[in-house]
Protein backbone atom coordinates (compact mmCIF):
# COMPACT_ATOMS: atom_id res chain seq x y z
CA UNK A 1 0.00 0.00 0.00
CA UNK A 2 2.82 2.15 1.06
CA UNK A 3 4.30 1.80 -2.56
CA UNK A 4 1.07 2.08 -4.55
CA UNK A 5 0.49 5.82 -2.83
CA UNK A 6 4.25 6.91 -2.71
CA UNK A 7 4.02 5.97 -6.86
CA UNK A 8 0.76 7.84 -6.85
CA UNK A 9 2.78 10.55 -5.21
CA UNK A 10 5.67 10.40 -8.02
CA UNK A 11 3.43 10.23 -10.64
CA UNK A 12 1.13 13.42 -9.57
CA UNK A 13 4.23 15.67 -8.65
CA UNK A 14 6.08 14.33 -12.69
CA UNK A 15 2.90 15.38 -14.40
CA UNK A 16 2.33 18.75 -12.23
CA UNK A 17 6.01 20.24 -12.58
CA UNK A 18 7.62 21.59 -15.56
CA UNK A 19 7.75 19.19 -18.42
CA UNK A 20 4.45 17.43 -17.10
CA UNK A 21 2.24 19.04 -19.27
CA UNK A 22 -1.19 18.77 -18.09
CA UNK A 23 -2.51 22.08 -19.41
CA UNK A 24 -1.84 21.08 -22.53
CA UNK A 25 -4.64 18.58 -22.71
CA UNK A 26 -6.96 21.59 -21.57
CA UNK A 27 -5.51 23.61 -24.02
CA UNK A 28 -6.11 21.35 -27.16
CA UNK A 29 -9.66 20.46 -25.24
CA UNK A 30 -10.39 24.41 -25.48
CA UNK A 31 -8.90 24.26 -29.26
CA UNK A 32 -11.50 21.69 -30.33
CA UNK A 33 -14.02 23.43 -29.07
CA UNK A 34 -12.95 26.96 -29.95
CA UNK A 35 -12.87 25.29 -33.90
CA UNK A 36 -16.38 23.50 -33.95
CA UNK A 37 -18.36 26.86 -33.96
CA UNK A 38 -15.84 27.82 -37.19
CA UNK A 39 -16.82 24.72 -38.74
CA UNK A 40 -20.59 24.40 -38.14
CA UNK A 41 -21.68 28.38 -38.02
CA UNK A 42 -22.62 30.41 -35.20
CA UNK A 43 -25.87 29.51 -34.67
CA UNK A 44 -26.63 28.86 -31.00
CA UNK A 45 -29.21 27.05 -30.48
CA UNK A 46 -27.63 24.29 -33.25
CA UNK A 47 -24.55 24.56 -31.07
CA UNK A 48 -26.46 23.97 -27.49
CA UNK A 49 -28.07 21.14 -29.35
CA UNK A 50 -24.95 19.05 -29.88
CA UNK A 51 -22.79 21.06 -27.10
CA UNK A 52 -22.80 17.80 -25.14
CA UNK A 53 -21.44 15.83 -27.81
CA UNK A 54 -19.02 18.33 -29.17
CA UNK A 55 -17.56 18.62 -25.46
CA UNK A 56 -17.67 14.66 -25.27
CA UNK A 57 -15.45 14.13 -28.58
CA UNK A 58 -13.02 17.14 -27.29
CA UNK A 59 -13.03 15.37 -24.18
CA UNK A 60 -12.17 12.12 -25.57
CA UNK A 61 -9.65 13.67 -28.01
CA UNK A 62 -8.11 15.47 -25.68
CA UNK A 63 -7.55 12.79 -23.17
CA UNK A 64 -5.43 10.51 -25.90
CA UNK A 65 -3.21 13.09 -26.12
CA UNK A 66 -0.69 12.38 -23.18
CA UNK A 67 -1.62 8.93 -23.23
CA UNK A 68 1.95 7.80 -25.51
CA UNK A 69 3.88 8.64 -22.64
CA UNK A 70 2.10 6.90 -19.20
CA UNK A 71 4.55 3.79 -19.56
CA UNK A 72 7.02 5.47 -22.54
CA UNK A 73 8.68 7.71 -19.98
CA UNK A 74 9.11 5.32 -17.18
CA UNK A 75 10.81 2.88 -19.61
CA UNK A 76 13.02 5.78 -21.33
CA UNK A 77 14.91 6.11 -17.95
CA UNK A 78 14.23 2.31 -16.75
CA UNK A 79 12.36 2.90 -13.50
CA UNK A 80 9.62 0.26 -15.44
CA UNK A 81 11.94 -2.47 -15.43
CA UNK A 82 12.50 -1.80 -11.80
CA UNK A 83 8.29 -1.88 -11.85
CA UNK A 84 8.31 -5.11 -13.42
CA UNK A 85 10.66 -6.53 -10.66
CA UNK A 86 8.97 -5.40 -8.13
CA UNK A 87 7.24 -7.12 -5.39
CA UNK A 88 3.90 -4.62 -6.02
CA UNK A 89 1.40 -6.39 -8.47
CA UNK A 90 2.13 -5.60 -12.08
CA UNK A 91 -1.90 -5.07 -12.63
CA UNK A 92 -1.98 -2.76 -9.36
CA UNK A 93 1.02 -0.41 -10.55
CA UNK A 94 -1.03 -0.11 -13.51
CA UNK A 95 -3.75 0.82 -12.17
CA UNK A 96 -2.84 3.09 -10.00
CA UNK A 97 -0.49 4.84 -12.91
CA UNK A 98 -3.78 5.44 -14.25
CA UNK A 99 -5.65 6.81 -11.50
CA UNK A 100 -2.72 9.27 -11.39
CA UNK A 101 -2.95 9.98 -15.40
CA UNK A 102 -6.89 10.48 -14.66
CA UNK A 103 -6.12 12.92 -12.11
CA UNK A 104 -3.44 14.99 -13.61
CA UNK A 105 -4.94 14.88 -17.11
CA UNK A 106 -8.74 13.48 -16.70
CA UNK A 107 -9.81 15.68 -13.95
CA UNK A 108 -8.32 18.99 -15.43
CA UNK A 109 -10.64 18.21 -18.46
CA UNK A 110 -13.32 17.53 -16.07
CA UNK A 111 -13.17 20.90 -13.88
CA UNK A 112 -12.99 23.02 -17.33
CA UNK A 113 -15.86 21.98 -19.22
CA UNK A 114 -19.14 23.56 -17.19
CA UNK A 115 -16.81 26.76 -18.32
CA UNK A 116 -16.27 25.61 -21.67
CA UNK A 117 -20.27 24.95 -21.65
CA UNK A 118 -20.61 28.53 -21.85
CA UNK A 119 -19.15 28.80 -25.25
CA UNK A 120 -21.86 26.22 -26.83
CA UNK A 121 -25.10 27.80 -24.76
CA UNK A 122 -25.86 24.80 -22.70
CA UNK A 123 -28.31 25.43 -19.89
CA UNK A 124 -27.14 24.86 -16.29
CA UNK A 125 -28.76 21.51 -15.84
CA UNK A 126 -27.53 19.78 -19.59
CA UNK A 127 -23.67 21.31 -18.02
CA UNK A 128 -24.34 19.46 -14.37
CA UNK A 129 -25.47 16.36 -16.35
CA UNK A 130 -22.24 16.80 -18.68
CA UNK A 131 -19.78 17.22 -15.73
CA UNK A 132 -21.29 14.40 -13.92
CA UNK A 133 -20.86 12.28 -17.04
CA UNK A 134 -17.65 13.64 -17.45
CA UNK A 135 -16.45 12.53 -14.33
CA UNK A 136 -18.30 9.09 -14.75
CA UNK A 137 -16.63 8.27 -18.02
CA UNK A 138 -13.20 9.95 -18.79
CA UNK A 139 -11.58 7.20 -15.65
CA UNK A 140 -12.75 4.84 -18.19
CA UNK A 141 -11.22 6.51 -21.42
CA UNK A 142 -7.44 6.62 -19.05
CA UNK A 143 -8.09 2.87 -18.82
CA UNK A 144 -8.88 1.33 -22.05
CA UNK A 145 -6.13 3.96 -23.47
CA UNK A 146 -3.42 2.48 -20.84
CA UNK A 147 -3.75 -0.62 -23.12
CA UNK A 148 -2.85 0.75 -26.39
CA UNK A 149 -0.37 2.44 -24.34
CA UNK A 150 1.10 -0.56 -23.47
CA UNK A 151 1.04 -2.18 -26.65
CA UNK A 152 2.85 0.68 -27.73
CA UNK A 153 5.38 1.36 -25.51
CA UNK A 154 8.94 0.17 -27.38
CA UNK A 155 7.52 1.94 -30.65
CA UNK A 156 9.28 4.93 -31.07
CA UNK A 157 6.56 7.05 -32.91
CA UNK A 158 3.51 4.87 -31.02
CA UNK A 159 1.38 7.96 -30.55
CA UNK A 160 -0.75 7.91 -34.17
CA UNK A 161 -1.26 3.76 -33.55
CA UNK A 162 -2.39 4.21 -30.18
CA UNK A 163 -4.99 6.33 -31.29
CA UNK A 164 -6.33 4.27 -33.79
CA UNK A 165 -5.63 1.06 -31.43
CA UNK A 166 -7.88 2.59 -28.66
CA UNK A 167 -10.55 4.82 -30.40
CA UNK A 168 -12.65 1.72 -31.63
CA UNK A 169 -12.52 0.32 -27.96
CA UNK A 170 -14.11 4.25 -26.71
CA UNK A 171 -17.15 4.40 -28.86
CA UNK A 172 -19.54 2.54 -25.94
CA UNK A 173 -18.24 5.52 -23.55
CA UNK A 174 -18.89 7.89 -25.81
CA UNK A 175 -22.45 7.19 -26.79
CA UNK A 176 -23.66 6.64 -23.45
CA UNK A 177 -21.89 9.13 -22.11
CA UNK A 178 -23.50 11.80 -24.74
CA UNK A 179 -26.86 9.86 -24.69
CA UNK A 180 -27.05 10.22 -20.77
CA UNK A 181 -25.99 14.39 -21.25
CA UNK A 182 -29.04 14.63 -23.89
CA UNK A 183 -31.44 12.70 -21.73
CA UNK A 184 -30.82 15.30 -18.81
CA UNK A 185 -31.68 18.20 -21.58
CA UNK A 186 -34.88 17.17 -23.39
CA UNK A 187 -36.31 14.77 -21.00
CA UNK A 188 -37.81 11.95 -22.79
CA UNK A 189 -35.40 9.66 -21.77
CA UNK A 190 -34.62 8.40 -17.86
CA UNK A 191 -31.17 9.92 -17.03
CA UNK A 192 -30.38 6.92 -15.05
CA UNK A 193 -30.28 4.54 -17.31
CA UNK A 194 -27.19 5.50 -19.98
CA UNK A 195 -25.42 6.98 -16.87
CA UNK A 196 -25.88 2.84 -15.05
CA UNK A 197 -24.30 1.61 -17.93
CA UNK A 198 -21.68 4.33 -18.09
CA UNK A 199 -20.49 3.90 -14.73
CA UNK A 200 -20.34 0.57 -15.62
CA UNK A 201 -18.31 0.47 -18.46
CA UNK A 202 -15.77 2.01 -16.48
CA UNK A 203 -16.24 -0.09 -13.67
CA UNK A 204 -15.60 -3.04 -16.05
CA UNK A 205 -12.22 -1.33 -17.71
CA UNK A 206 -11.30 -0.59 -14.20
CA UNK A 207 -11.05 -4.48 -13.71
CA UNK A 208 -10.09 -5.81 -17.23
CA UNK A 209 -7.95 -3.20 -18.65
CA UNK A 210 -5.19 -3.17 -16.11
CA UNK A 211 -4.49 -7.08 -16.66
CA UNK A 212 -4.40 -6.40 -20.35
CA UNK A 213 -1.74 -3.60 -20.10
CA UNK A 214 0.09 -5.54 -17.74
CA UNK A 215 0.02 -8.42 -19.65
CA UNK A 216 1.15 -6.63 -22.67
CA UNK A 217 3.76 -4.79 -20.57
CA UNK A 218 5.46 -7.66 -19.15
CA UNK A 219 5.47 -9.23 -23.21
CA UNK A 220 6.67 -5.72 -24.36
CA UNK A 221 10.07 -6.18 -21.91
CA UNK A 222 11.03 -9.84 -22.90
CA UNK B 1 -3.70 -36.13 -34.14
CA UNK B 2 -3.99 -33.99 -31.33
CA UNK B 3 -3.57 -30.06 -32.25
CA UNK B 4 -0.23 -30.34 -29.87
CA UNK B 5 0.82 -32.38 -32.89
CA UNK B 6 0.50 -29.23 -35.46
CA UNK B 7 2.77 -27.50 -33.03
CA UNK B 8 6.04 -28.34 -35.47
CA UNK B 9 5.87 -26.40 -38.54
CA UNK B 10 7.42 -29.30 -40.56
CA UNK B 11 4.37 -31.49 -39.84
CA UNK B 12 2.03 -28.60 -40.37
CA UNK B 13 3.42 -28.01 -44.25
CA UNK B 14 3.26 -31.58 -44.77
CA UNK B 15 -0.19 -32.21 -43.89
CA UNK B 16 -1.24 -29.03 -45.68
CA UNK B 17 0.30 -29.61 -48.54
CA UNK B 18 -1.65 -32.97 -48.72
CA UNK B 19 -5.05 -31.18 -47.42
CA UNK B 20 -4.75 -28.29 -50.02
CA UNK B 21 -6.04 -29.51 -53.06
CA UNK B 22 -9.02 -31.33 -51.52
CA UNK B 23 -9.67 -27.94 -50.10
CA UNK B 24 -9.35 -26.08 -53.29
CA UNK B 25 -11.71 -28.48 -55.10
CA UNK B 26 -14.30 -29.00 -52.49
CA UNK B 27 -14.39 -24.95 -52.55
CA UNK B 28 -14.25 -24.02 -56.62
CA UNK B 29 -17.39 -27.18 -57.00
CA UNK B 30 -19.24 -25.64 -53.65
CA UNK B 31 -19.05 -22.10 -54.59
CA UNK B 32 -19.56 -22.88 -58.28
CA UNK B 33 -23.14 -24.62 -57.27
CA UNK B 34 -23.91 -22.14 -54.75
CA UNK B 35 -23.38 -19.19 -57.42
CA UNK B 36 -25.30 -21.05 -59.99
CA UNK B 37 -28.27 -21.79 -57.27
CA UNK B 38 -28.36 -18.35 -56.26
CA UNK B 39 -28.16 -16.74 -59.80
CA UNK B 40 -30.52 -19.35 -61.88
CA UNK B 41 -32.07 -21.19 -59.64
CA UNK B 42 -33.34 -19.28 -56.30
CA UNK B 43 -36.18 -16.65 -56.71
CA UNK B 44 -36.49 -13.35 -57.59
CA UNK B 45 -37.72 -10.89 -54.76
CA UNK B 46 -41.04 -9.69 -55.24
CA UNK B 47 -40.47 -6.22 -54.40
CA UNK B 48 -36.38 -6.22 -54.52
CA UNK B 49 -35.86 -8.10 -58.10
CA UNK B 50 -32.78 -9.32 -58.79
CA UNK B 51 -30.85 -6.96 -56.28
CA UNK B 52 -31.81 -9.79 -53.77
CA UNK B 53 -29.13 -11.59 -54.83
CA UNK B 54 -26.47 -9.88 -53.73
CA UNK B 55 -27.52 -11.11 -50.10
CA UNK B 56 -25.79 -14.61 -51.34
CA UNK B 57 -22.78 -13.03 -51.16
CA UNK B 58 -23.28 -10.14 -48.70
CA UNK B 59 -24.60 -12.52 -46.17
CA UNK B 60 -21.17 -15.05 -46.51
CA UNK B 61 -19.21 -12.16 -45.80
CA UNK B 62 -20.54 -10.51 -42.95
CA UNK B 63 -20.40 -14.02 -41.35
CA UNK B 64 -16.97 -14.81 -42.19
CA UNK B 65 -15.65 -11.49 -40.73
CA UNK B 66 -17.13 -12.55 -37.68
CA UNK B 67 -15.61 -15.98 -38.08
CA UNK B 68 -12.52 -14.85 -39.53
CA UNK B 69 -12.13 -12.70 -35.91
CA UNK B 70 -13.22 -15.63 -34.06
CA UNK B 71 -10.20 -17.71 -35.48
CA UNK B 72 -8.02 -14.77 -34.54
CA UNK B 73 -9.59 -14.31 -30.68
CA UNK B 74 -8.87 -18.60 -30.84
CA UNK B 75 -5.65 -18.32 -31.68
CA UNK B 76 -4.38 -15.42 -29.68
CA UNK B 77 -5.49 -17.45 -26.45
CA UNK B 78 -3.26 -20.27 -27.60
CA UNK B 79 -0.46 -17.16 -28.33
CA UNK B 80 -0.91 -16.21 -25.00
CA UNK B 81 -1.71 -19.33 -23.02
CA UNK B 82 -0.07 -22.56 -24.60
CA UNK B 83 2.64 -20.47 -26.94
CA UNK B 84 1.93 -22.56 -29.40
CA UNK B 85 4.16 -22.04 -32.20
CA UNK B 86 1.67 -21.83 -34.99
CA UNK B 87 -1.07 -20.05 -33.64
CA UNK B 88 0.20 -16.52 -33.89
CA UNK B 89 1.21 -17.60 -37.37
CA UNK B 90 -2.79 -18.33 -37.29
CA UNK B 91 -3.56 -15.36 -36.01
CA UNK B 92 -1.70 -12.82 -38.04
CA UNK B 93 -2.70 -14.66 -41.79
CA UNK B 94 -6.16 -14.09 -40.28
CA UNK B 95 -6.24 -10.49 -40.13
CA UNK B 96 -5.79 -9.31 -43.71
CA UNK B 97 -8.39 -12.08 -44.94
CA UNK B 98 -10.95 -10.70 -42.27
CA UNK B 99 -10.51 -7.31 -42.90
CA UNK B 100 -10.67 -8.36 -47.29
CA UNK B 101 -13.89 -9.49 -46.11
CA UNK B 102 -15.13 -7.26 -43.69
CA UNK B 103 -14.70 -4.68 -46.51
CA UNK B 104 -16.34 -6.90 -48.85
CA UNK B 105 -19.36 -7.24 -46.91
CA UNK B 106 -19.26 -3.22 -46.26
CA UNK B 107 -19.21 -2.81 -50.49
CA UNK B 108 -21.60 -5.38 -51.28
CA UNK B 109 -23.67 -3.93 -48.40
CA UNK B 110 -23.53 -1.00 -49.69
CA UNK B 111 -24.28 -1.98 -53.59
CA UNK B 112 -27.14 -3.09 -52.31
CA UNK B 113 -28.62 -0.26 -50.10
CA UNK B 114 -27.94 2.02 -52.87
CA UNK B 115 -31.17 0.96 -54.90
CA UNK B 116 -33.11 -0.47 -51.47
CA UNK B 117 -32.67 2.30 -49.46
CA UNK B 118 -31.85 5.04 -51.91
CA UNK B 119 -28.58 5.76 -50.51
CA UNK B 120 -25.05 3.91 -49.89
CA UNK B 121 -24.98 4.40 -45.92
CA UNK B 122 -27.25 4.67 -43.67
CA UNK B 123 -26.22 4.69 -39.98
CA UNK B 124 -27.77 1.94 -39.35
CA UNK B 125 -26.64 -0.03 -36.35
CA UNK B 126 -25.99 -3.51 -37.99
CA UNK B 127 -23.64 -1.40 -40.84
CA UNK B 128 -21.97 1.14 -38.36
CA UNK B 129 -20.84 -1.78 -36.00
CA UNK B 130 -19.46 -3.90 -38.93
CA UNK B 131 -17.49 -0.68 -39.37
CA UNK B 132 -16.19 -0.46 -36.13
CA UNK B 133 -14.88 -4.31 -36.58
CA UNK B 134 -13.35 -2.97 -39.80
CA UNK B 135 -11.32 -0.67 -38.53
CA UNK B 136 -10.11 -3.10 -35.41
CA UNK B 137 -9.11 -5.36 -38.34
CA UNK B 138 -6.88 -2.23 -39.25
CA UNK B 139 -5.79 -1.33 -36.20
CA UNK B 140 -4.58 -5.22 -35.76
CA UNK B 141 -2.87 -5.28 -38.90
CA UNK B 142 -0.89 -1.92 -38.21
CA UNK B 143 0.02 -3.42 -34.68
CA UNK B 144 1.30 -6.37 -36.58
CA UNK B 145 3.13 -3.74 -39.38
CA UNK B 146 4.93 -2.01 -36.67
CA UNK B 147 6.69 -4.50 -34.33
CA UNK B 148 9.39 -5.54 -36.42
CA UNK B 149 10.44 -9.34 -34.33
CA UNK B 150 7.46 -12.06 -35.18
CA UNK B 151 7.03 -13.02 -31.83
CA UNK B 152 7.14 -9.74 -29.73
CA UNK B 153 4.16 -8.82 -32.28
CA UNK B 154 2.54 -11.98 -31.95
CA UNK B 155 2.03 -11.81 -28.17
CA UNK B 156 1.22 -7.82 -28.45
CA UNK B 157 -1.51 -8.22 -30.83
CA UNK B 158 -2.80 -11.34 -29.16
CA UNK B 159 -3.21 -8.89 -26.27
CA UNK B 160 -5.07 -6.57 -28.56
CA UNK B 161 -7.35 -9.23 -30.40
CA UNK B 162 -8.60 -10.38 -27.39
CA UNK B 163 -9.51 -7.50 -25.47
CA UNK B 164 -11.03 -6.49 -28.90
CA UNK B 165 -12.94 -10.16 -28.93
CA UNK B 166 -14.45 -9.03 -24.95
CA UNK B 167 -15.79 -5.20 -26.57
CA UNK B 168 -16.86 -6.49 -29.83
CA UNK B 169 -20.50 -7.73 -27.92
CA UNK B 170 -20.55 -4.25 -25.95
CA UNK B 171 -19.64 -2.33 -28.71
CA UNK B 172 -22.17 -3.90 -30.74
CA UNK B 173 -25.18 -3.16 -27.76
CA UNK B 174 -24.00 0.07 -26.96
CA UNK B 175 -24.25 1.06 -31.29
CA UNK B 176 -27.79 -0.71 -31.09
CA UNK B 177 -28.88 1.39 -28.26
CA UNK B 178 -27.45 4.55 -30.14
CA UNK B 179 -29.54 3.63 -32.78
CA UNK B 180 -32.25 2.97 -31.65
CA UNK B 181 -32.35 6.45 -29.62
CA UNK B 182 -30.92 8.34 -33.15
CA UNK B 183 -33.63 6.72 -35.42
CA UNK B 184 -37.14 5.32 -34.36
CA UNK B 185 -37.55 1.73 -36.79
CA UNK B 186 -37.77 3.42 -40.14
CA UNK B 187 -35.20 1.21 -41.10
CA UNK B 188 -35.33 -1.06 -43.60
CA UNK B 189 -35.01 -4.66 -41.69
CA UNK B 190 -33.73 -7.57 -43.83
CA UNK B 191 -35.35 -10.14 -41.02
CA UNK B 192 -38.57 -10.04 -41.97
CA UNK B 193 -40.79 -13.89 -42.33
CA UNK B 194 -38.59 -16.42 -42.02
CA UNK B 195 -36.83 -17.73 -44.83
CA UNK B 196 -38.15 -20.17 -47.70
CA UNK B 197 -35.96 -23.11 -48.49
CA UNK B 198 -35.72 -21.72 -51.61
CA UNK B 199 -33.22 -19.07 -50.64
CA UNK B 200 -32.02 -20.47 -47.64
CA UNK B 201 -30.84 -23.52 -49.48
CA UNK B 202 -28.82 -21.02 -51.66
CA UNK B 203 -27.61 -19.19 -49.19
CA UNK B 204 -25.98 -22.10 -47.12
CA UNK B 205 -23.98 -23.72 -49.98
CA UNK B 206 -22.83 -20.06 -50.36
CA UNK B 207 -21.84 -19.84 -46.93
CA UNK B 208 -20.29 -22.97 -46.79
CA UNK B 209 -17.86 -22.17 -50.06
CA UNK B 210 -17.29 -18.72 -49.12
CA UNK B 211 -16.30 -20.30 -45.35
CA UNK B 212 -13.87 -23.24 -47.38
CA UNK B 213 -12.54 -20.57 -49.31
CA UNK B 214 -11.48 -18.38 -46.19
CA UNK B 215 -10.11 -21.60 -44.77
CA UNK B 216 -8.00 -22.54 -47.93
CA UNK B 217 -6.79 -18.94 -48.15
CA UNK B 218 -5.88 -19.17 -44.41
CA UNK B 219 -3.76 -21.89 -44.74
CA UNK B 220 -1.79 -20.95 -47.99
CA UNK B 221 -1.51 -17.00 -45.54
CA UNK B 222 -0.41 -19.62 -43.16
CA UNK B 223 2.56 -21.40 -44.89
CA UNK B 224 3.78 -18.41 -47.03
CA UNK B 225 4.17 -17.00 -43.22
CA UNK B 226 5.93 -19.60 -42.23
CA UNK B 227 8.01 -20.03 -45.07
CA UNK B 228 8.35 -16.11 -44.48
CA UNK B 229 10.05 -16.64 -41.04
CA UNK B 230 12.39 -19.74 -42.24
CA UNK B 231 13.71 -17.02 -44.93
CA UNK B 232 13.58 -14.90 -41.85
CA UNK B 233 15.69 -17.07 -39.70
CA UNK B 234 18.03 -18.09 -42.42
CA UNK B 235 19.05 -14.46 -43.39
CA UNK B 236 19.88 -14.05 -39.61
CA UNK B 237 21.88 -17.08 -39.38
CA UNK B 238 23.58 -16.11 -42.41
CA UNK B 239 24.36 -12.60 -40.59
CA UNK B 240 25.21 -13.65 -37.99
CA UNK B 241 27.34 -16.16 -38.99
CA UNK B 242 29.36 -14.32 -40.95
CA UNK B 243 30.41 -12.06 -37.98
CA UNK B 244 31.01 -14.68 -36.56
CA UNK B 245 33.74 -16.29 -39.23
CA UNK B 246 34.91 -12.75 -39.37
CA UNK B 247 35.37 -12.86 -35.39
CA UNK B 248 37.10 -16.43 -35.71
CA UNK B 249 38.77 -15.91 -38.17
CA UNK B 250 40.81 -12.90 -36.56
CA UNK B 251 40.98 -14.60 -33.24
CA UNK B 252 42.46 -17.82 -34.77
CA UNK B 253 44.98 -16.08 -36.69
CA UNK B 254 46.00 -14.02 -33.31
CA UNK B 255 46.29 -17.37 -31.31
CA UNK B 256 48.15 -18.58 -34.17
CA UNK B 257 50.60 -16.05 -34.16
CA UNK B 258 51.09 -16.16 -30.75
CA UNK B 259 52.28 -19.90 -30.48
CA UNK B 260 52.60 -20.68 -33.90
CA UNK B 261 54.75 -24.08 -33.61
CA UNK B 262 51.99 -25.50 -31.20
CA UNK B 263 48.87 -24.79 -33.28
CA UNK B 264 49.19 -25.51 -37.21
CA UNK B 265 46.51 -27.63 -37.66
CA UNK B 266 43.61 -25.30 -35.86
CA UNK B 267 43.62 -22.15 -38.56
CA UNK B 268 42.80 -24.13 -41.34
CA UNK B 269 39.35 -25.48 -40.14
CA UNK B 270 37.37 -22.53 -39.67
CA UNK B 271 34.70 -22.56 -42.26
CA UNK B 272 34.34 -20.04 -45.19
Amino acid sequence: MRALTSLFVREMQLAIRIGGGVWMGVLFFLCVIVVVPFGIGPDLNLLSRIGPAILWIGALLASLLGLDRLFQADRDDGSLDLLLMGETPLELVVFVKCLAHWAASGLPLVISAPVFALFLNMDPIATAALTVTLVAGTPALTLIGAIGAALTVSLRRGGLLLAILVLPLTIPVLIFGVSASNAALNLTLPFTTPFAILCALTLISAVVEPYAAATALRFASD
Amino acid sequence: MAIIDLANPTRFMRLTDRLLPWLVGATVVSMAIGLYLALYVSPEDYQQGATVKIMYIHVPFAWLSMFAYTVMAIASFGTLVWKHPLSDVSAKAAAPIGAAFTFLCLVTGSLWGKPMWGTWWVWDARLTSVLVLFIMYLGIIALWRTIEDPIRAGKAVAVLTLVGYINIPIIKFSVNWWNTLHQPASVVRMDGPSMPPSILIPLLVNALAFTLLFMTLHFIAMRSEILRRRIRTLRQHEAAGAAGVARATTSVQATASAHSPKTNKAPVEAPS
